[in-house]
């Protein structure tokens, strides 16, 4: 039965495996296949962007837009729905799938290997993600996010370097276990006395909520069996030992997609499940993600200092700030005074901003690679004479990885420090260490590979073409945007965020 | 009255020419880089027309107040951009467009040729506008904002020829150094957020940088939101910032190795402009530091120290420009100190002055280095006869370096030592007196390495140059190593007076250097038009106005007995510089060599570098931390996931071999089993 239907949101989630079908079925020939995978990805930026701009920022509009609601399957008693909507809060991370999606088309040019599969899997991984992003119905979500590990690990595992085997059964057996945890929180969900609904948006609300009353799992035992689910993903520490060895080893569209947009699930899930469906149980173990946060954030980051491989740095690098999701998140444990949004947006946007500032990294490290055949630190440097595009690329994203003013990863810091700060003052000090390290390894990095004598065997480098640009400059453009008018996405965010500050503050119990 | 579109446009015709540059020049026109320049030089010159009509505007007493326009609004965090037009903001206007657009014209000759011209004049502009609206801002997260962008503008200027490995590390090291201080300046921030709804309360915004003022004083209506011991901790995380920027003790360590960048930039950012935002930053926020005298004898200390210890170092150096470069430190120490002691019009006056004479300094080792190739100074010597003019500009600067009567340096520097000597600040009687000694001491030291460097730079014969350095370098050390001091990228000897784009602008700087101190002190100065006490009372009326106060400030009268004393201080420093190095007998040696503990002390700058680089950032905190959070994550962390992998394969390897197929194996275990739970039964 139809509920009510807009057809933008299934466009944007199903029309990258549309386009696999096709792509599997009538496409031949690898230059056909290549274009017709840019031609979808571009559909499907196209798409994503029309949700981001159409998305309604009035005060009196509708929390929840564009829906898309089905019933599924009523008659086995399970109740589940095909239910896509977004409000503010993922309203811009479809955004940012639809924009990593095209530079993850763009990166894959030079593949000549199955050509035609590769792009099948990159088109489906995309569908996932768009799927985890806009369900509102626990299954239909569960679903899709297990979807999205079927591709990635084909794309590790066949078209990646290294041990490639090892890093893909690895990255697939960590999520799989997180999603275990995550399936035995969304069945007592379920079973729950009084609820019988996947409906997120119902459990999201404060009249429908949860509540402890008759659980067979306590509230604080769901919230964090939803937690391990999500933070295997972010990944914190010490859960993250899988995604060196992803990144490592799998291809640079892969990573792009990985760093992207697959963390960004995780810290999604964090905020939407885990702040939206249990504020009391956020309030009460607050200060256990601001300790988790802050030990991701140094540990990541001096473990990043060690690394001597380009994409191991970058990696370990995303575990830092990705330990600031967890920190801005935290923010919900101030002790007295009302709570705002500040932290979690800037939680929020951290998702965002990281997104499209690893993308960035992760390109131009692949055009680096493709060139030197290398990822060994000390075996590059002074490259940015020869590459001077890619340095430049290069340079932005770090210093908007070290929070620089003007680039976008300065807002979700200072936001998410604002925030924290009032909550936690002294653990927040002890992140803002991070971003002393950050301008370390970035820099450090910066000297190693661009900047010094350059050796004699690349003297020949050629830089970017034309289509190797492209992502480059979209990423920047994008970095620039937001770092200077940040109030584009903050609003937004804002705008999905205040309805669970509003429960927040009412749940929370000083 | 100048208008705010005018203001505006100080900031946005740099940040015009940089986009020009950076997206059209370069990558387009490549070909036709002069046009960078071109651009640059006119956009700064309007922007100076601009700034001389705010001062004017601000002179004239109109009232400058501009709505600011919100920028960011995040859950009660109000972040407004917006213009804070003082008179402070408007000296340093000025300064930084008037410094910033000769510098730009002598780069046309001094950078000429160079590969890459058109990146250049996109950075300086970018540097330039960035500090144009760090002195404009009205909001402390909007200062922060321009703050770092300096910053970084520093990094990639230090950076510029990244081929050098020294220079590509020098950026890093600037870079790296100045954000340890700037946390303590975010931390500020941090504070300020936390009692965001008191200043709500009180009609204020936590992050408007007068409204801050305000929050601070204890009698103001808003009832000192801020007092207390946290005023303090607020007020030193905002020095913590300053003092990266304006390398002070301990965090001085990046400035000098920051002489890898091009000699003009060292000229504008780490001498006249940008180093000196670390005092701009303290002033700024002066009616905060001045509700807590614990904060002020710390910056009064610190500056002091710095002031002394830095200009030991000076005494030693062989670069020309490692000399200028201690001694802006010991400079910015004499600032810092006065805005300790409270002289806040002595401290911004001394900046005006020192932007003058330093630039020009800087910029007469660059037209040095055009005609010998060489920083170091052991090359030199006798070039007075070949550069004429560049000595008579470098010895005025020096001259008001040092401090003698009647040059720009004199009045400034007496303007602090007069104030720290009557001691009516907010500080102790003996912060006061020990700040007055060390930068008494001060000027003796600083006319030592004053002559110093000009009698080894432009007296006696004449050493080589660099043709004679690299054949010196070449003997002595192996083949490709690469001098540590390095060169600019001007190839070649060639004996002579530089272009006149390179002379013009120093010439301005010269007679700035020469005539700035008529703004303030001397007694007769009300006869050419400038009333007594200029600059001083216009920046102290308007810190007064700032706070509410009607009336005019207190300015220190010229005082005989001060300027004796120091002319005295300054002739002994001359006097023993000339004893020592204009008739030594060996042209080739520097006669402090033979004090050996001390030079070596002193020329190894403490061992700080030593210290930080070596034993705490590459042993203690890379190999030893680091290497042991690095080893626990690959075989703790990781270790514990391949063993639970390993576990699982194995345990599965395991238990299939009990999966015999043979029925006695079986029905030995049925046997065993079923005994045990008979005995389990009988025993229960």
């Amino acid at each position: 039965m139809v509920e009510g239907y807009n057809g933008l949101l299934t466009a944007t989630v199903f029309l990258p495996v549309v386009g696999a079908l096709v792509l599997l079925l009538v496409v031949k020939g690898d230059r056909n296949v290549r274009n017709f995978a840019v031609l979808i990805a571009l559909g499907d930026l196209v798409l994503s962007l029309l949700v981001f701009g159409l998305f309604d920022r009035g005060d009196g509009a509708d929390r929840f837009q564009f829906v898309d609601h089905i019933t599924w399957i009523p008659d086995v008693g399970l109740n589940a729905d095909f239910l896509l909507t977004v409000d503010g809060l993922n309203t811009p991370l479809v955004a940012l799938t639809g924009l990593l999606g095209m530079c993850a088309v763009l990166a894959s040019w030079h593949i000549g290997f199955r050509v035609k599969e590769y792009f099948i899997w990159l088109l489906v991984l995309q569908t996932a993600v768009m799927g985890v992003f806009t369900s509102m119905d626990l299954l239909l979500f569960f679903l899709f996010w297990e979807l999205e590990l079927i591709p990635m690990f084909m794309l590790i595992s066949v078209w990646g370097s290294g041990r490639k085997e090892y890093s893909a059964m690895k990255f697939l057996i960590f999520t799989i276990l997180g999603s275990a945890f995550m399936l035995v929180g969304i069945v007592a969900v379920f079973l729950a006395p009084g609820v019988g609904t996947f409906n997120m948006v119902a459990l999201s609300t404060e009249a429908t909520m949860l509540t402890s009353a008759g659980l067979l799992i306590p509230l604080s035992g769901l919230f964090w069996l939803f937690f391990v689910g999500f933070a295997i993903k972010l990944p914190t520490w010490p859960f993250h030992t899988w995604l060196p060895d992803a990144h490592t080893d799998a291809p640079t569209a892969a990573s792009v997609m990985l760093a992207g947009v697959l963390l960004k699930m995780g810290g999604y899930g964090l905020l939407r499940i885990n702040v939206g469906m249990f504020p009391s149980q956020t309030d009460r173990f607050a200060w256990a993600l601001v300790v988790l946060g802050v030990v991701s954030v140094l540990y990541g980051a001096v473990v990043t200092m060690r690394q001597t491989d380009l994409k191991r740095l970058i990696a370990y690098s995303s575990i830092s700030h990705m330990g600031l999701v967890l920190v801005g998140i935290g923010s919900v444990g101030i002790a007295q005074g009302t709570l705002t949004v500040t932290g979690l947006n800037g939680a929020a946007m951290q998702l965002f901003t990281h997104g499209t500032v690893t993308g960035l990294l992760f390109l131009a490290v692949g055009l680096v690679y493709d060139r030197t055949h290398t990822r060994y630190i000390p075996d590059l440097g002074g490259l940015a004479g020869r590459m001077p595009v890619v340095a430049v690329a290069m340079l932005i994203a770090g210093l908007a990885s070290l929070g620089l003013p003007g680039l976008s990863g300065f807002v979700s810091e200072l936001l998410v420090f604002l925030g924290a700060f009032r909550a936690y003052d002294w653990p927040t000090v002890l992140a803002l260490l991070g971003i002393v390290l950050a301008a370390g390894y970035i820099l450090w990095m910066m000297e190693r590979t661009f900047f010094g004598v350059r050796r004699p065997a690349f003297d020949d480098l050629t830089d970017a073409s034309l289509v190797e640009a492209a992502p480059l400059v979209l990423m920047v453009v994008t970095i620039i945007g937001v770092g200077v008018w940040p109030a584009l996405l903050t609003d937004v965010f804002e705008s999905g965020l205040n309805p669970m500050v509003d429960v927040l503050n009412g749940v929370i119990n000083r | 009255m100048v208008t705010e579109a005018a203001i505006w446009a100080i900031f946005l015709l740099p940040l015009g020419s940089f986009a020009f540059a950076a997206l059209v020049v370069r990558p387009f026109f490549n070909r036709y880089s002069l046009i960078s320049g071109i651009v640059t030089i006119a956009a700064l010159g309007t922007a100076l027309g601009f700034s001389i009509w705010t001062l004017r505007s601000v002179v004239l007493g109109h009232n400058l107040d501009f709505e600011p326009f919100e920028w960011l609004e995040v859950g009660g965090a109000t972040i407004e951009m917006g213009l804070l037009v003082d008179p402070l903001t408007a000296v340093m206007l000025v300064v930084v467009s008037g410094v910033s657009l000769l510098v730009q014209v002598y780069s046309l000759g001094y950078m000429k040729g160079d590969a890459s011209f058109s990146r250049y004049y996109a950075y300086m502009s970018l540097f330039t506008a960035a500090m144009l609206g760090l002195v404009l801002a009205s909001n402390i997260i909007q200062l922060y904002v321009f703050w770092e962008l300096v910053g970084v503008s520093s990094y990639l200027l230090i950076g510029f020829w990244h081929e050098r490995p020294a220079a590509a590390a020098a950026a890093k090291k600037a870079f790296i150094i100045t954000r340890i201080g700037d946390v303590g300046f975010i931390i500020a921030i941090l504070y300020l957020f936390t009692q965001a709804d008191a200043f709500a309360a009180a009609g204020l915004n936590a992050f408007h940088i007068p409204d801050i003022w305000e929050a601070a004083q204890p009698e103001a209506a808003a009832g000192a939101i801020l007092g207390g011991a946290v005023l303090t901790w607020l007020a030193l995380g905002i020095f913590a910032g300053a003092a990266g920027k304006s390398g002070q003790f301990p965090l001085h360590t990046w400035l000098p190795d920051a002489m890898e960048g091009p000699t003009p930039v060292s000229a504008l950012i780490h001498a006249a402009t940008m180093v000196a935002a670390g005092v701009f930053l303290v002033a700024r926020f002066f009616p905060v530091f001045e509700q807590s005298a614990d904060a002020m004898t710390v910056v009064a200390l610190v500056g002091a120290f710095t002031a002394i210890f830095a200009a030991s170092m000076g005494l030693v150096m062989n670069d020309i420009k490692r000399v200028m470069a201690y001694s802006t430190i010991s400079q910015l120490g004499y600032m810092m100190a006065a805005l300790g002691l409270g002289l806040y019009a002595a401290a911004i006056f001394h900046l005006v002055t020192h932007a003058a004479f330093k630039a020009l300094l800087f910029l007469g080792a660059g037209s040095v280095n055009h005609a010998t190739g060489t920083f170091d100074m052991r090359y030199m010597g006798g070039l007075w006869r070949h550069l004429p003019v560049t000595y008579v500009l470098v010895v005025v600067a020096g001259l008001s370096l040092v401090g003698i009567i009647p040059l720009a340096g004199f009045w400034s520097k007496d303007e602090i030592l007069l104030g720290a000597w009557n001691g009516n600040g907010p500080v102790d009687t003996w912060v006061s007196r020990v700040t007055f000694s060390a930068l008494l001491a001060g000027v003796i030291v600083t006319a030592f390495y004053t002559i110093r460097m000009i009698i080894l730079t432009f007296h006696g014969e004449f050493r080589g140059g660099i043709d004679r350095e690299l054949e010196e370098k070449a003997q002595s050390a192996p083949a490709g190593a690469s001098s540590p001091e390095g060169n600019g990228g001007h190839g070649g000897v060639h004996l002579a007076e530089s272009p006149w784009v390179m002379v013009l602008p120093m010439v301005v700087l010269g007679v700035g250097a020469l005539l700035l101190g008529y703004l303030a002190n001397p007694q007769w100065n009300e006869e050419i038009g400038i009333p007594k006490h200029w600059i001083t009372g216009f920046l102290g009326d308007g810190l007064g106005a700032a706070l509410g106060a009607v009336g005019h400030a207190e300015t220190l009268d010229f005082s005989r007995w001060m300027a004796t004393v120091s002319t005295v201080a300054a002739l002994s420093g001359i006097g023993l510089a000339v004893l020592v190095y204009l008739r030594r007998r060996d042209q080739r040696a520097d006669p402090l060599e033979r004090l050996k503990p001390l030079h070596t002390l002193l020329s190894q700058k403490y061992y700080l570098d030593t210290l930080y680089e070596d034993v705490m950032v590459r042993k203690g905190f890379f190999k030893y931390f680091a290497g042991t959070v690095d080893w626990i994550d690959r075989n703790l962390v990781d270790g514990v996931v391949d063993l639970i992998g390993w576990f699982f394969r194995n345990i599965g390897t395991a238990i299939g071999k009990l999966q015999t197929g043979q029925v006695q194996a079986y029905a030995t275990g049925i046997a065993f089993g079923v005994l045990a739970i008979i005995l389990a039964l009988l025993l229960a």
